[in-house]
């Protein structure tokens, strides 16, 4: 169900507020096949609101095993918030209210029973800033293993942090030099970092909050192909700025709008021929 | 006249003098009108002439005050009768001192001898007659200035230059005080420690086992030992300091991390000053508490435990001393662990760890340096500590390890060298300032350490 | 040795990983529930020993604001307080004012008649007994001749006892007080004769000897005397130092120097500034000791660090946007700073002076240096009287052994203590209203 546009957008001189304007004031129903068969999380009817502020407007959305879904959208829209809620880290935000139903593997994962703890363990996330501990490259990976107790010993720990970092693309360039400090890494190389870290912890889905917006071109490369590489063990959720990238390494896409999902689809289609007006206007530039 | 009626009349000729300033400023350039043609306001005129009329005065008084006692003084002392010229100079401070207090009033004029009653009159003779000069010779100063600077006073006179100068000059004069004090410190302690040295042996203070310091009235006195041995203050410093340091680091650092990672807002906003409060109460509040309630109980506890307990233990006075110092650590820790960015424990949280897990692998040793940085300040801060343990700890050196037992502190002692009548040159007064010297030391070092630590730890997370 | 299936780490599929995370998750919770208890305990252990100390102080120092005093029928005998019969102040001065009150003592209790008794009868009552009524008659000698009821000053130990703390299971060689003069007090007590008033002389007597004489007011005036110095003192040479400091000068080794030294110096104990002012101010300088005057500049020496860092914050925290603004209409930098900078910066260098102050109010060690420990009668009235400060008259008194004299070092504390209260609410109270957030 299409919003109907006033016929002044026609001589296509609305401005970019406008088009905001004009479409802001309604409910809208999400375009596009929703489900997937044999997902891996499904998100029905998400609410969230800081304090009075809706934040999240009755969102659904699901996520298929050994996947790249995208989520995309001018900023403020809602997708770093959408995602967070995955793994609960808007558990950690004062006064942030969850409503709706999200489960892994069919558990609702805001369950009393269930433990956040355990939850993180499987529901992996990658942030926007790298932020390796100021700890030796071997103890920012070894360190979620340690606490979850993966390893029994110190031989089934250096295989874990070896296969992690391999799987990261990382390992060729810091095996010599495991005991120096990950903060001594290039930027590029601190979120390869991180997403070894995640990955020592056998997660899984990864959830990857704009994790190239602040990394240069080549590193950014990088990572667009590791992600790839990963997908084949893991489903990947990917918040992005960047059009290009989502269209170069998402099977589906997810278009935010102001709280709402407005369409999600397959990629290619999103991109070439989307159903919405809203998609359209934001892919062709003209806000956002 | 007495000096403050004096600087009330400088006072009040400054204020005549901005006015015959600025005054003349404006008549200088023919009225209210001519002003646009003054190269500053007409206040800054009057203003000059002011400063001008009030600063070289106050010079004068300030020198002249400053060396008035010693000079009139030493004329007394000159016009005393030849028998006195073959005093020793320690009769003769002491002669002199019975003469200033008889003129300050300080001792009844009957039953006072001759001699001293008569210098005493001479003395305020002199003094007076010196006042008088000073009143004289500061008010002409400020005449002339003020008569100087008014006549100079035309069209293109710089004035609002000139008295920004001198406020500049008043300013960087207030920031050296501020660095006299540092040099002062150093300078006068450096100095009588320096002459104790020269009747003790530095080595046999600073490594000697026994220190009882009496010294010989006479000189064949017997029991004449003085010995000044410090290592067992050292001793009894460190172990009141430990014991301190026990108490307040766990239960600050561990009340910093509940205030700052759990605790929500309202529960910090009750607790928080409670704990400050802590911090603002007097040492001495705290040494009285110590002899008062805590030693005792100590003592009551020990017996009942089967333990001898000094009433004057080391273990009360250490415990209330960490009681003070809880609020240090405490609000310390919390910078430094606020200081931790949340980045940091947001990648933690999302590789699943727990709050608690996340704090004690991640927070605290990004967070350590600092809170080294603060224990060692805290530590510094124990070391320097002096009325509680004046209140509370012993006064005899004893060296011993044990904590039940009373123990005396560098504090401690140089207070119950200095509190009482001694001469200043004795060794027992001199060896107060080598001990203030090795706390200053001590100190300094520890305190110059821990800044920079904290100042290198701050860097890095900004 | 591999966990879990046998199947070596880097194969195990996410479920395996799950289940042994799920094993240890009991222990951890456990872990973390430990740690935060910790973290609360210790909270509420340091709330615990601000309670326990506020309870000691006030439980034994509330009753210092009462005192015991006796009623007695005084006969203003001529024959004994004027001797020259001329009503002159020389002859009232010669007066035998105790043998007055022994006299009107004996009447309430006529049939002790033994010397060692009488004695006993007249230690109940304070020294202070005579003096008050001198200075009745001095006040109006037209009391010479009449008759009437005086409230005079009790003892130390009948005041103790008024208060309870003397109990006559304790053996009598032990007490100050014999059974008898317990005796005798009771008696007082049912003829109405002996009261606890309010402590006046606590608050307008100098320190005295006797317990019940000793008052608070002389070490008020002094610390009083010692903090107008220390205010005039270290307020206006601090805040000039901390503009220069910010504003004027150039940032090169010697400002970094400076600030250093001045960080430094904020954290020097402070009975190294007695030494200080012990060598340079009295023996160089040569002013008198135990003066205000002396305690006054030792303490501004001691403030002056907190003051230049407090109000360097203050300064900083002024936008550089309002300095561009001012310059930019044509103001001089000495003008930037006076119109602009020190006015918007006053209330934050103004908390920093009131918390100084009431650190100085506290201080004691620098104090004893400099001879401001003495046991001093009058109250002072200037700048170089022997003065001594309060924090050194609960020091003084501390070492006392009297009873009384430990009541009332508690209630000197508890004026101390409000002193403090008020002086770091006012510091308080100007943050929240004046301060700017920018």
């Amino acid at each position: 169900m299409s919003i109907e546009i006033k016929a002044s957008d026609s001589s296509g001189t609305m401005t970019a507020s406008e088009v905001v304007a004009a479409n802001s004031a309604t409910v809208h129903k999400t375009a596009g096949r929703v489900t997937v068969d044999d997902p891996i999380m499904c998100a029905r009817d998400v609410q969230v609101f800081y304090g009075d502020k809706h934040a999240i407007k009755n969102v659904s959305l699901d996520i298929a095993r050994n996947e790249v879904v995208a989520m995309i959208g001018p900023s403020g829209c809602g997708k770093s918030t959408f995602l967070r809620c995955l793994n609960r880290m808007n558990d950690t935000i004062e006064n942030c209210r969850v409503e709706g139903n999200i489960t892994l593997e069919g558990q609702d994962i805001y369950d009393k029973k269930q433990d956040v703890v355990q939850l993180r363990a499987r529901v992996g996330i990658v942030f926007q800033k790298p932020n390796p501990f100021p700890k030796s490259i071997y103890e920012n990976v070894a360190y979620g293993p340690r606490i979850h107790g993966l390893a029994a010993d110190r031989v089934e720990l250096d295989e874990l942090v070896q296969t992690s970092l391999q799987r990261a693309g990382l390992w060729e360039e810091v095996k010599d030099r495991l005991m120096q400090p990950g903060t001594g890494l290039s930027g590029g190389q601190q979120q390869r970092l991180c997403i070894a870290r995640t990955i020592a912890v056998n997660p899984e889905v990864i959830l990857m909050d704009e994790p190239c917006s602040a990394l240069d071109p080549i590193a950014s490369a990088k990572i667009e192909d590791l992600i790839d590489e990963l997908r084949g063990n893991y489903a990947i959720v990917i918040v992005t700025h960047n059009m290009q990238q989502a269209a170069r390494v998402s099977q589906r896409t997810a278009y935010f709008h102001l709280g709402d999902l407005i369409e999600v689809g397959p990629t290619d289609r999103i991109f070439t021929n989307p159903s919405q007006r809203l998609t359209e206007d934001y892919i062709t530039g003209r806000f956002g | 006249m007495t000096i403050s009626v004096l600087l009330l009349v400088l006072f009040a000729l400054s204020a005549v003098a901005y006015r015959l300033g600025r005054s003349r400023s404006v008549a200088v350039v023919g009225g209210t009108r001519g002003v646009r043609n003054l190269h500053s306001l007409p206040s800054y005129y009057g203003m000059l002439t002011a400063l001008w009329c009030a600063l070289p005065a106050l010079i004068v008084i300030l020198l002249w005050t400053l060396f008035q006692g010693s000079v009139v003084t030493r004329s007394v002392m000159n016009s005393l009768p030849p028998q006195f010229g073959q005093m020793s100079a320690q009769d003769l401070g002491l002669f002199m001192n019975d003469v200033r207090n008889l003129v300050d009033g300080n001792i009844a004029p009957d039953g006072v001898r001759p001699e001293v009653a008569a210098a005493a009159v001479h003395y305020r003779q002199l003094r007076t007659g010196s006042r008088m000069a000073l009143s004289a010779l500061a008010l002409i100063v400020a005449g002339v200035g003020l008569f100087m600077v008014r006549s100079r006073i035309s069209q293109d006179l710089r004035a609002r230059n000139q008295v920004e100068a001198i406020v500049r000059g008043l300013l960087v004069l207030c920031s050296i005080l501020a660095i006299f004090t540092t040099i002062g410190i150093v300078v006068s302690v450096l100095y009588e420690s320096f002459l104790f040295f020269r009747q003790v042996p530095a080595l046999g203070f600073l490594f000697g086992t026994h220190w009882s310091p009496q010294m010989a009235i006479r000189a064949d006195q017997v029991g004449a030992s003085g010995a000044f041995g410090a290592v067992p203050l050292f001793v009894g410093t460190l172990m009141i300091s430990g014991i301190a340091m026990v108490v307040a680091v766990p239960i600050g650092l561990f009340s910093a991390i509940y205030l700052a990672e759990y605790a929500d807002r309202r529960f910090r906003a009750v607790t928080k000053p409670f704990l400050e409060v802590l911090a603002g109460i007097p040492t001495v509040v705290y040494g009285f508490f110590a002899a008062l309630t805590v030693g005792p109980h100590l003592r009551s506890l020990g017996e009942w435990l089967g333990l001898e307990v000094a009433s004057e233990s080391a273990l009360s006075a250490g415990f209330v001393m960490g009681i003070m110092i809880i609020p240090f650590v405490s609000s310390l820790a919390d910078d430094m662990l606020s200081a931790v960015p949340q980045a940091l424990r947001d990648g933690s949280y999302g590789l699943g760890a727990t709050k608690s897990e996340t704090i004690r692998k991640v927070v605290l040793p990004a967070a350590l340096p600092g809170i080294v940085g603060g224990v060692l300040l805290a530590v510094s801060r124990a070391i320097g500590e002096t009325m509680i343990v004046v209140m509370a700890a012993g006064l005899t050196a004893n060296l011993t390890a044990n904590p039940l037992e009373a123990v005396t502190t560098v504090t401690v002692q140089i207070v119950t060298l200095l509190v009482g009548d001694n001469e200043f040159d004795s060794p027992k007064t001199l060896a107060a300032f080598a001990l203030g010297l090795v706390l200053f030391l001590v100190t300094l070092v520890l305190n110059v350490v821990a800044l920079r630590v904290v100042r290198r730890y701050r860097e890095q997370y900004e | 040795m591999n966990k879990g299936s046998g199947t070596p780490v880097s194969t195990r599929t996410a479920r395996q990983t799950t289940a042994l995370v799920a094993a240890t998750i009991k222990r951890r919770r456990r872990a973390e529930a430990r740690f935060r208890w910790y973290g609360r305990c210790a909270v509420f252990v340091g709330i615990f020993f601000v309670f326990m100390l506020f309870f000691s102080i006030v439980s034994k120092g509330y009753t210092a604001f009462q005192q015991t005093y006796v009623g007695l029928d005084v006969t203003y005998d001529p024959a004994l307080i004027d001797p020259q019969g001329n009503h002159s102040a020389e002859s009232l001065a010669q007066g035998d004012y105790q043998a007055v009150v022994k006299s009107a003592l004996r009447k309430v209790f006529p049939d002790i008649e033994a010397r060692a008794d009488l004695k006993q009868l007249n230690a109940l009552l304070s020294d202070d007994a005579g003096y008050e009524l001198q200075r009745r008659v001095a006040a109006d000698s037209n009391l010479i001749g009449t008759s009437e009821r005086v409230w005079v000053l009790g003892r130390d130990n009948t005041d103790m006892a008024m208060k309870g703390h003397i109990a006559r299971d304790e053996t009598e060689a032990g007490r100050p007080l014999s059974n008898r003069q317990l005796d005798w007090i009771d008696a007082l007590k049912s003829k109405q004769l002996i009261a606890l008033r309010f402590n006046s002389a606590f608050f307008t007597h100098g320190d005295s000897r006797e317990p019940e004489q000793a008052g608070i007011w002389g070490a008020v005036a002094g610390s009083f005397f010692t903090l107008i110095i220390t205010l005039l003192l270290s307020f206006p040479i601090g805040v000039s130092a901390a503009i220069y400091l910010e504003e004027f000068a150039k940032r090169n080794r010697w400002t970094d120097l400076i600030e250093v030294n001045i960080n430094n110096l904020a954290a020097v104990p402070s009975i190294v500034f007695g030494l200080l002012g012990l060598a340079v101010f009295i023996n160089i300088l040569g002013l008198p000791r135990s003066a205000p005057l002396v305690g006054g500049l030792v303490l501004t020496l001691m403030t002056l660090p907190t003051i230049i860092i407090a109000s360097r914050a203050a300064i900083k925290a002024v936008p550089p946007s309002i300095r561009e603004a001012a310059l930019g209409i044509g103001a001089s930098p000495v003008q930037v700073v006076m119109h602009h900078v020190f006015p918007l910066a006053m209330p934050g260098m103004l908390t920093g002076t009131i918390i100084g102050m009431a650190r100085a109010l506290g201080e004691t060690a620098p104090l004893l240096m400099i001879g401001m420990v003495a046991f001093i009668v009058d109250v002072p009235k200037g700048f170089s009287d022997p003065a001594t400060a309060l924090p050194v008259q609960v020091y003084l008194w501390a070492d006392s052994p009297e009873r009384a004299f430990v009541e009332r070092t508690s209630g000197a504390i508890m004026v101390l203590l409000a002193f403090l209260l008020v002086m770091n609410g006012a510091a308080v109270v100007l943050r929240q209203r004046f301060e700017r957030r920018w």
